[in-house]
């Protein structure tokens, strides 16, 4: 599903360049549930932003579900990004002004999906994370585990190839947290592929294979036994 | 593109401030307020002047004789004469595109004491005209009982006379029969065949009103006038200006009444055409001040908001971050703060539009209420204006737009993520 290979990424800052990825060869097979750990600075989340297509890498080969991914345009790399892509952010960036299924809904939206099927596909996920109540509520009237709900349910609308999660929990307490990952993990028993970025072991023992970076390259690529987050609810 | 859901967008931005909105509203609105109310007020002052222009030919010129201030063929200066009736004709014959030339003669009363009209016991002091029918063309007047001078008056010399509406109210009392009736001008007797009123505004109406009109030809025998033309009224066909013929019509009267060719003095005449176009070009010149002033203060509206569009991209700055991730594209966010833009310019502007109309109607109502104020009459701006004025508003919007819309889509989604 996700081929990658001798990824260089640099940041230049002033008269210095930062390396941070130092050539990272990695690949994930459809249904995989995959951690990405390391410390900060370790270049986990610029890896996970090269993945989303949110920033481009300086050399090597990035191929998603067959397609070479490869100086995007703005316009091309925002359909695939509908396309293939569904993101989870740590800080939920739902759109504070619109309602839970609005917010759903607008993957849907720029699909061009008429309105009437949008509303009744973003309602279906609401109702699979457990929100369908709450379709109405403006995020502010949401709490944290909640809108985390909800944009798992916005990622999965537009019915991606691959989620990418960038600290699903790293705003959330403990019990909210194995609530999350419950779900994510029941997304990941349908089929789905999903790459989760996250610093706290128990989180990352919840995934099906652990992936250290340290300083730039993966130190560690080990497959793991899957501990079940619905014990913990 | 012009999807509900677009819409429903473009409102819940427009009215998560409120405040911040109608101010930047009131930017545009104010200009294009002043916009509309300049055009309309001169527009207003337009339509006051041309009515004192009232339904004259505007293609016509008025032309007498002087004294002449060069000898000439062996004639001595400061020598007086006379248009004759022939000189009629002779410019008929040599001076081509004309449609009326009218030689006429004139006892003056009004406002010069002397009474000169007698009608029984009642007096007046009147203009009288001794005038062909095709006056009634180059000074229109409505003729509203009886008839106008025609043809067969001329030729028989018939003395008979149309007397204006003025004339009617001094000398009949109310409700009294008026044609058939004599009135006795410097002595003559005059058949009253027609009366007739002016539709003119200025401060002459009073005078208008108060003329007499009598046949040419029994004018110069009744009044011993001969062969003597007082002055003539020419008007030239449309699409030739009498400014440019006037110079033939001059100067066949100088080789006709032996004037020296370069005594500029001798004929006098009046150019209304000239005139004419002189008032239509100073209000051309009012007009394009109007859209200066108008265009310049709505610029400053126009910066307003696009000041304030690059602060709600500013603001927006990570929801737009969220939209690119989520994979709408740049072109659909540039279309959409563009829309943004237009839309509150074109509300505003409507605004405007509206406040200036309520203005221009209340000052016509005031106007109406007050009477007829001197130099001003109904001041208004055409449905080409106001369409126009919603262009410009279009364009400015867009305008307005373009700087913002493209710094929303300059910021990477990535940094733009990132903004807390």
């Amino acid at each position: 599903m996700i081929e990658i290979k001798d990824l260089h990424k640099s940041y230049r800052m002033g008269s210095n360049s930062l390396h941070v990825l130092k050539g990272i060869n990695f690949s994930a097979k459809a249904g995989e549930l995959v951690a990405i750990m390391g410390s900060s600075g370790s270049g986990k989340s610029t890896l996970l932003n090269i993945l989303g297509m949110l920033d481009g890498a300086d050399s090597g080969e990035y191929v998603l579900d067959g397609v070479p991914i490869k100086d995007l345009t703005e316009t091309k790399a925002a359909q695939y990004r509908n396309k293939f892509l569904g993101f989870i952010f740590q800080s939920f960036n739902l759109i504070n002004y619109k309602s839970a299924l609005e917010n759903v809904a607008l993957p849907l939206y720029y699909q061009k999906v008429g309105r009437k099927e949008r509303q009744e596909k973003a309602l279906n996920y609401l109702e699979r994370v457990g929100l369908k109540e709450w379709a109405t509520h403006l995020p502010s009237e949401l709490s944290g585990g909640q809108k985390q709900r909800v944009a798992i349910a916005r990622a999965m609308a537009a019915e991606p190839k691959v989620l990418l999660a960038d600290e699903p929990t790293g705003a959330l307490d403990s019990k909210t947290s194995y609530e999350v990952m419950d779900l994510i993990q029941k997304i990941n028993d349908e089929g789905n592929t999903i790459l989760v970025v996250t610093h706290e072991e128990d989180i990352a023992h919840m995934c099906k294979r652990i992936v250290h970076l340290k300083d730039g390259v993966i130190v560690e690529d080990k497959k793991v036994n899957q501990v079940r987050a619905e014990q913990y609810v | 593109m012009f999807n509900k859901d677009r819409w429903k967008e473009i409102l819940e931005v427009l009215t998560s401030n409120v405040w911040r909105t109608v101010f930047t509203a009131f930017g545009v609105c104010w200009g294009i307020f002043i916009l509309i109310v300049l055009l309309a007020a001169g527009k207003g002052l337009e339509n006051g002047i041309k009515k004192d222009f009232g339904d004259i030919a505007t293609n016509t010129m008025f032309m007498w004789t002087r004294s002449t201030t060069k000898a000439y063929e062996g004639l001595p200066k400061g020598r007086s004469f006379e248009f004759r009736t022939s000189d009629v004709q002779a410019i008929q014959d040599n001076v081509p595109n004309l449609r009326f030339i009218s030689p006429r003669n004139q006892l003056s009363g009004f406002r010069s004491g002397g009474n000169n009209v007698v009608r029984g016991i009642r007096t007046g002091s009147y203009n009288i005209y001794g005038d062909y029918p095709e006056i009634i063309n180059q000074d229109p007047m409505t003729v509203t009982s009886g008839r106008f001078i025609n043809y067969n008056d001329i030729n028989e010399k018939r003395k008979v006379a149309v007397i204006g509406r003025g004339v009617k109210s001094d000398l009949y009392e109310k409700g009294e029969e008026v044609l058939g009736t004599y009135i006795k001008v410097q002595g003559v007797n005059f058949m009253v065949i027609g009366t007739y009123k002016k539709n003119s505004n200025d401060g002459d109406g009073e005078e208008a009103q108060k003329e007499i009109f009598v046949p040419f030809t029994s004018f110069s025998q009744a009044f011993n006038r001969g062969e003597e033309v007082g002055w003539m009224a020419i008007t030239a066909h449309d699409g030739h200006s009498i400014s440019v013929l006037k110079e033939d019509i001059v100067n066949e009267m100088k080789k006709r009444h032996k004037v020296h060719p370069e005594d500029k003095r001798a004929i006098g005449y009046f150019d209304l055409y000239e005139q004419y176009n002189r008032v239509e070009s100073l209000f051309g010149a009012l007009k394009a001040v109007a859209y200066i002033v108008g265009i310049m203060v709505l610029l400053s509206g126009i910066i307003g908001v696009s000041n304030i569009m690059l602060i709600v991209v500013k603001e927006r700055t990570k929801e737009i971050g969220i939209r690119r991730a989520l994979g709408e594209s740049p072109w659909s966010i540039k279309l959409q703060i563009l829309m943004e833009s237009i839309f509150l310019t074109i509300i505003s502007g409507m605004a405007g539009i509206i406040l200036g109309s309520l203005v221009i109607y209340g000052i016509n109502s005031l106007l109406d209420s007050v009477g007829p104020v001197d130099m001003f009459l109904n001041p208004s701006v055409s449905v080409g204006v106001v369409s126009g004025a919603l262009m410009i508003l279009m364009i400015s919007g867009l305008l307005a737009g373009f700087i913002p819309a493209n710094s929303a889509i300059r910021v990477r989604p990535i940094e733009a993520l990132r903004t807390e």
